[in-house]
């Protein structure tokens, strides 16, 4: 018995839009996210992935490289890698060169410790790479409180260094929180200031985000300045399409509606264990091993985990609401963090559907690498008490045409 | 990737071939197209389209991929205007005949 409701396998249907293709899933993701080591500097109080310690059983040298031509065999253009922070791993320079010689676009994300002059001015020497800067306040009081004394300043040093080398695009990618989110103006200046892009992707009960979500997770009346803003700016920022449950306010946001997890998207965490989506490290969600025969590749295509994932949901309450159609439910790692059933609604349904729902437990976590003993720039939570700036009405992007048989556009990165 | 910036038209009679820069990649519904230095990922939809662009190169014209893909008199508009898409992004680029 999986936590998975039982889908009835449906063939795929022909043509249509996009979405419902991607529902079906893909030959290969186009959105595989791979961290590297749980080991990290840091101690943010939302980790994703409950890092901090490196785990004995990583994967070496040899075997990432071998993965890194499995890629290329499959023709996984890009990858996103991450961490714990990526860059503490020895061989990481050397990993991101062999990836860019494989025809292996990679963007990595960092919290920019050492990127220093030197490192900056090689990133910006090649194509194949983008980097991606975590911060998670527009001011080092926001910020710092929930990733690290020093974190601010070291994000924006590494910001400096990179748009002193002429790298464009780089990303500043922020999670969204109760804090934050009074500062979304702020950050979009501050991506201005060094030619960057902002990225803004949910938060989610995942890893040790599980203890600061009820802290953390955005007001009723924020998810509407959120959804109003990304309105407003959608076409300016990066969402990694992470926020489709907010279209249930109304008109879709731009990009695709769907949980991608297993269908488009998966996570190869870093000792070899495939599971359905960065946010979703649970054994319920682990499909495979890359170290197990046939390596990623079947892992991919034959996993019961990611067939079972590829059949569209029919049944469940959402499945009757008006918004279903956009909101698709929204996120499955947020409901089984937070203990709703997997067809039901999200913890942050917009329509208030959540709210009265019968929680079970929590899942206990089956991995944790946070550090046990003091972190030198360990986060103090701040308390605040948010404040709303004012929405007013702004002109909203055209819908996208459903009917040509191409769809250029954003490159799609998920969470 | 073309250093045209205002694409020509993509014509029946004209030559292309898809953009060295510009990997195809196929799936159940068509394929992902990646331009490597871009960083664009496009997905064309239809497997006749995916035919169409892989007939590009070896085809005298464009009419001529269109007949090896069996697109049809009614459909042409439509792949045309997919294709001047394609030749907007870049990913596919003019060549001599
Ligand atoms: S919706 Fe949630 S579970 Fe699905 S891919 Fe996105 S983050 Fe993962
Ligand atoms: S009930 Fe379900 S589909 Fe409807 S808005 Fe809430 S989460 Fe979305």
């Amino acid at each position: 018995m999986t936590a998975l409701q039982e889908r009835p396998f449906t063939d795929r249907p022909e043509g249509g839009r996009l979405v419902d293709q991607f529902e079906y899933g893909l030959d290969a993701p186009i959105c595989l996210t791979w961290e590297l080591t749980y080991a990290c500097n840091l101690a943010c109080l939302h980790c994703l992935s409950s890092s901090g310690r490196r785990d004995p059983d990583e994967l070496s040298t040899e075997e990432c490289k071998a993965l890194i031509d499995e890629f290329e065999r499959m023709q996984i253009f890009y990858i996103n890698i991450g961490g714990g922070e990526p860059t503490v791993r020895p061989d990481f320079w050397e990993l991101l060169d062999y990836a860019v010689d494989h025809h292996v676009g990679v963007k990595f994300s960092t919290n920019g410790f050492r990127i220093n002059e030197e490192r900056a001015a090689k990133l910006a020497a090649t194509d194949y790479v983008d980097v991606q800067i975590s911060l998670d306040g527009a001011t080092a009081e926001v910020n710092d409180a929930v990733r690290g004394a020093g974190t601010y300043d070291a994000a924006m040093r590494a910001m400096t260094n990179m748009q002193n080398a002429g790298m464009k695009d780089f990303k500043i990618s922020v999670v969204c929180t109760r804090h934050n989110i009074p500062q979304l103006d702020e950050f979009k200046a501050i991506a201005d200031k060094y030619g960057a892009q902002l990225r803004l992707t949910r938060l989610r009960p995942s890893g040790r985000g599980a203890d600061v979500w009820d802290d953390l997770h955005p007001l009723p009346e924020q998810q509407r300045e959120l959804y109003d803003w990304l309105i407003a700016n959608g076409d300016k920022v990066l969402t990694g399409d992470s926020f489709f449950h907010l279209s249930a306010y109304g008109e879709a946001l731009p990009g695709l509606n769907l949980c991608g997890a297993g269908r488009v998207v998966c996570l190869v965490d870093p000792v070899g264990d495939v599971y359905a989506c960065p946010f979703a490290i649970h054994d319920t969600f682990k499909a495979g091993n890359v170290r197990s025969e046939g390596g990623f590749d079947t892992v991919w295509k034959t996993s019961d985990l990611f067939l079972d994932l590829r059949n569209p949901q029919t049944g469940g309450a959402c499945t009757k609401c008006s918004a279903f159609d956009s909101c698709r439910g929204g996120c499955m790692a947020a409901k089984f963090f937070t203990g709703l059933p997997l067809d039901g609604p999200d913890p942050e349904c917009v329509k208030g559907n959540a709210e009265f729902l019968e929680r079970g437990e929590a899942p206990d976590s089956s991995q944790d690498h946070s550090h046990t003993g003091t972190v030198r720039n360990a986060p103090v939570p701040l308390v605040l008490s948010p404040t709303r700036t004012a929405s007013g009405t702004r002109g909203r992007p055209a819908s996208a045409c459903d009917e040509s048989p191409l769809v250029t556009g954003r490159p799609w990165e998920t969470s | 990737m073309s250093m045209l910036t205002t694409p020509l038209a993509v014509r029946e009679e004209g030559a292309w071939q898809l953009s060295g820069s510009v990997e195809l990649r196929p799936e159940p519904f068509g394929a992902l197209a990646y331009d490597f230095h871009t960083r664009r990922l496009s997905f064309l939809k239809s497997p006749a389209l995916v035919a169409v662009v892989h007939a590009l190169s070896g085809c005298p014209s464009v009419g001529a991929a269109l007949d090896a893909a069996s697109v049809t008199d009614a459909e042409r508009p439509t792949y045309l205007a997919a294709l001047q898409s394609l030749a907007a992004g870049g990913l596919i680029q003019e060549r001599a005949a």
